[in-house]
């Protein structure tokens, strides 16, 4: 019984027709696929990618050095040194992120006091020498000065409601 | 009943539903905390009296009233004690939001952060939300010296640090002034803390607002790993941790221990890590080649090293060994080079006079033990700064005075001692046999039967009593437990033997303690492990007895061996000890430190690592031996003197020199020294002592710096700068000055045998007449020579 039904599935070739029916169906549809990188997909304000250290309006820098997000990441990819400035404040001397250990948990924006350490919307970038993956404090802080208002803009009161 | 009896007596109380037992008038708090019953507390510290002024440990108390401070209520019998109640955590809700009232939220840029009291405190008995809105109290920072950072905006008013002041360090410095909201801690006139044991403060304070300043913002509490250690800048041999981040010394705290320091370590203990990382560490071994120094490799410079050994008559090398180095360093150094046939070894570089070594002890030692110090009625010291020689010996000293007990000392000059009651007998050196002849004399010395040898008997007759040595021979005698103490100028005086025979006599008249203090950290292992001319390991006489270190420097010696020592620093007289290894042939320096000092000497530099660097053991002044590991390896190629000298003697073809581990020179010096030590050891013979002479003239006395006692120590800076390390001067009385025809002049010449150099003449009254004090420093050489000596003071030539 089940051989003669399978010989008239063979011969109506109705297999074929019902896989060129979802084809149809798909071909009329609206197109998922992005021209990347002409065209880019939206992005949360919560995207995790690159981070930088970010820097009070009168250029001061805002991590004082209090070594939580050193602490709390989980891949250990946080160096920090730190030492008495001048005026008696703290600050680092050493603030270094290792982007391969990294794992883009975020838990070192959660943990800093002062919202220094953050990561922005930035994913695009990579490495083409062995040891250009640590990010030092002056690189970070130059991203953080670059992308100040998206950062700003991403972090203000209401901006993860939507 | 007496107080005694009342504490022997136990009586049942409940705590939380739990009955316990415990002394009737005991704390509340020192009950709960022997049965792990935790009470929140800022102000209660158990070595320091009760305050009751944080209010933080209220408990709540069957039948009364109101909440009761656990630290200031005694125990009852059948009381019904409640931590845990509605009224109890209620009262210390209540306070903890009040101290929070006036704190700081800075808790991320505060040292304390992580290992604080209150952050943990209000974790657990504080609420998660302050009401409080009004503006916070700020208060001025203080200056308190090169060591204690302040915060005084975090302080709580708990007065820790006061009290540390006024009951364990003995210099009320920190005071509180105003009251209620304007209350300050501080120094009444801005000025550094001038305590040894200053760096204390740190640990009491429960809050961030005292810290180390050397490591401030340098370190979080949580990074950092701990290992224990021990501290090997005095004979104590303080128990330490050392606080290490990515493999570098960042702090030191002490480790209690009851027995040895109790909670507290001096600041040159807890400081002295600096030198760890001081800028001159050799980190290749260094040889003087024909163009100037070379670094080398360790097999070449050892190899070169057992050449020349073995090129040089054994009779013609001397070895010199420090006395903080561990005892399996010191006992290898000794047994290579003893079977080789090199027999001139020792450690007493500081010493002498070495009339009376072969009637020396087992090791010199306390002859009591560090905790029953604090038992004495009568305490006797005999040319000792005590408080900058052994800090914590001192402290226990101060707990005997502070009981009572009464300590009277022979100096030469009237030190900065901080005991409850006591008397210096000030004396120039020179006069140091007569006085204690005098003291003899009192005590029956003449007639006593077993007694003197003839030539202090003659000096014992001649002498009249004066009413000093009337005072000090009655109070020992009338005491019921007494000690005397012989320290480190009596240690370097020039008749050492005679003033030990006299005060061994004394001792024995007066049914004293006789204790000798040993200087270095294992002063007491060098002598157990046999870095002795005249002994082998367990004080084993020798048959073939070699020179001493004064004797070493004083032959032209062919072949020097260093041994953690600077011949600048270290010896009785830098001049001679640098002339003698100037004039060597060949100078081997075991060092972690190079200076040009020694680049001038020396051939060979074998780098070695320092104390926290090396596994070992130390005997500290009461036998206590403490071995420790390894905390921080060795920069560069430094490496543990153990293993250099192990495979120096595999350069030397040595038998009987091939152990796997530290473990196994530390069991063999174990099995000799429970073998052939015999308990008649630990006793003191005086030695034959020719008559001292009857001295004229003036004499110079100087002590080891309290920072300057071994090369790490003098290269911590943050101690270097604190008041405590003066620059060198020479220091006289008024009368004296006046003699010497310098009286109102700053500077002045001093003349020493054939040495001279210029000093600031600083005028103090407690120096006594035909005296001068001149205080060395960690930084300048000494250029005149032995510590105990006679001297000339004269006008600069361009006055």
């Amino acid at each position: 019984m089940n051989r003669i039904r399978n010989l008239i599935r063979s011969f109506t070739l109705s297999e074929l027709l019902n896989g060129m029916r979802l084809t149809g169906r798909r071909f009329a549809s609206r197109k998922f696929t992005v021209q990347y990188p002409e065209e880019k997909t939206p992005q949360s304000p919560r995207f995790r990618g690159l981070h930088a250290l970010r820097e009070y309006p009168n250029g001061e820098e805002r991590c004082i050095g209090c070594k939580l997000c050193e602490a709390v990441c989980p891949a250990l990819a946080i160096t920090i040194d730190t030492e008495e400035r001048e005026d008696g404040s703290r600050r680092t001397t050493r603030y270094d992120i290792d982007l391969f250990k990294c794992v883009y948990c975020g838990f070192c924006e959660e943990a800093c006091p002062v919202d220094a350490v953050v990561e922005t919307r930035i994913f695009e970038y990579a490495f083409f020498e062995r040891g250009e993956q640590v990010m030092t404090k002056e690189m970070l802080l130059e991203v953080g000065r670059k992308h100040e208002a998206q950062i700003a803009e991403d972090r203000k009161p209401g901006s993860l409601d939507h | 009943m007496d107080r005694e009896q009342i504490a022997e007596e136990l009586v049942p109380l409940f705590i939380d539903d739990r009955e316990v037992h415990a002394c009737r008038g005991a704390m509340l708090i020192e009950v709960a905390d022997q049965h792990g019953i935790r009470i929140p507390r800022f102000c209660y510290h158990k070595k320091l009296s009760v305050a009751a002024n944080c209010r933080m440990c209220m408990v709540e108390v069957e039948k009364a009233p109101k909440a009761l401070p656990a630290c200031a209520t005694p125990v009852t019998e059948g009381m019904k004690v409640y931590t845990r109640s509605p009224v109890a955590l209620d009262a210390q809700k209540s306070t903890m939001e009040f101290l929070l009232i006036n704190h700081p939220l800075d808790c991320p840029v505060c040292d304390q952060g992580g290992e604080c009291e209150l952050q943990d405190t209000a974790m657990g008995f504080g609420q998660g939300i302050s009401r409080y809105t009004e503006r916070k109290r700020v208060v001025a920072d203080k200056d308190l010296g090169p060591l204690v950072s302040t915060d005084m905006t975090r302080c709580i008013h708990c007065t820790r640090c006061v009290r540390f002041g006024s009951e364990i360090a003995g210099i009320q410095e920190l005071g509180a002034t105003g009251r209620g909201e304007f209350m300050e801690i501080g120094t009444f006139v801005e000025r550094s803390l001038s305590s040894e044991l200053s760096g204390n403060v740190i640990d009491v304070c429960p809050v961030g607002a005292l810290n180390a300043k050397p490591s401030r913002m340098q370190a979080r509490s949580w990074e950092m790993l701990q290992f224990p250690g021990i501290a090997p800048h005095d004979a104590v041999g303080s128990n330490i941790y050392l606080h290490l981040l990515r493999g570098q010394v960042m702090r030191v705290v002490p480790r209690e221990n009851d027995a040895v320091n109790e909670t507290w370590i001096s600041d040159r203990d807890r400081f002295s890590y600096e030198g760890l990382h001081a800028q001159d560490r050799v980190l290749q071994p260094l040889v003087r080649g024909d163009k100037g120094w070379q670094e080398s490799d360790w097999m070449g410079s050892l190899q070169l090293v057992a050449r020349q050994i073995r090129h040089c008559p054994p009779d013609q090398a001397g070895v010199l060994a420090a006395p903080h180095s561990t005892l399996e360093e010191l006992y290898l150094l000794q047994k290579l080079f003893r079977s080789i046939g090199v027999h001139n070894i020792d450690h007493r570089v500081r010493q002498t006079d070495f009339a009376d070594q072969e009637g020396m002890p087992l090791f010199p030692c306390l002859g009591q033990s560090l905790e029953s110090i604090e038992h004495n009625d009568a305490v006797f010291l005999v040319g000792s700064d005590i408080r900058f020689e052994q800090p914590m010996v001192a402290h226990r000293m101060r707990k005997a005075a502070a009981r009572g007990g009464q300590v009277v000392s022979l100096n030469p000059r009237e030190f900065d001692f901080h005991f409850a009651s006591q008397h210096t007998w000030g004396l120039a050196p020179q006069y140091w046999p007569y006085a204690l002849a005098e003291v003899a004399k009192c005590l029956g010395g003449e007639n006593a039967s077993g007694g003197l040898m003839p030539a202090l008997n003659r000096l014992v007759a001649k002498v009249s009593v004066s009413a000093y040595a009337q005072h000090i021979a009655d109070l020992l005698q009338n005491a019921e437990r007494a000690g005397i103490f012989m320290g480190a100028m009596a240690d370097a005086h020039p008749q050492a033997s005679a003033l030990r025979a006299l005060t061994h006599f004394i001792a024995g008249q007066a049914d004293a303690g006789f204790g000798m203090l040993p200087q270095a950290g294992n002063s007491a292992g060098a002598w157990l492990s046999g870095v002795l001319p005249h002994r082998l390991p367990a004080g084993v006489p020798t048959t073939q007895p070699g020179l001493d270190a004064a004797e070493m420097l004083a032959h032209p010696m062919k072949l020097f061996v260093l041994f953690n020592l600077e011949p600048e620093f270290d010896f009785a007289s830098a001049p001679a000890a640098l002339q003698a290894m100037r004039d060597a042939e060949f100078v081997v320096v075991f060092s972690p430190y190079v200076t040009e000092e020694m680049k001038g000497y020396a051939d060979v530099v074998l780098p070695l690592a320092t104390f926290a660097e090396t596994e070992g053991t130390y005997v500290n002044a009461e036998g206590r031996w403490q071995t420790v590991g390894r905390a921080v390896p060795a920069p560069g190629q430094a490496r543990p003197a153990w293993r250099v000298l192990r495979v120096l003697a595999d350069c030397l073809n040595l038998q009987g020199m091939a152990y796997r581990s530290v473990q196994q020179v530390l069991e063999e010096i174990r099995l000799q020294v429970s073998q052939r030590a015999k308990p008649q050891d630990s006793r003191y013979v005086p030695g034959t002592v020719s008559e001292p002479d009857t001295l004229q003239g003036v004499y110079r006395v100087s002590g080891i710096p309290a920072y300057a006692t071994d090369h790490v120590v003098r290269r911590a800076d943050s101690l270097q700068n604190t008041p405590l390390a003066p620059p060198p001067h020479v220091a006289m009385c008024e009368q004296q000055a006046s003699e010497f025809g310098v009286l109102g002049h700053r500077k002045v010449r001093v003349v020493q045998e054939d040495q001279e150099t210029e000093l600031d003449l600083h005028l103090d009254p407690g120096v006594p007449m035909h005296c001068v004090w001149i205080q060395k420093s960690a930084r300048h050489v000494d250029e005149l020579g032995r510590d105990v000596a006679q001297v000339d003071v004269r006008r600069c030539a361009h006055d």
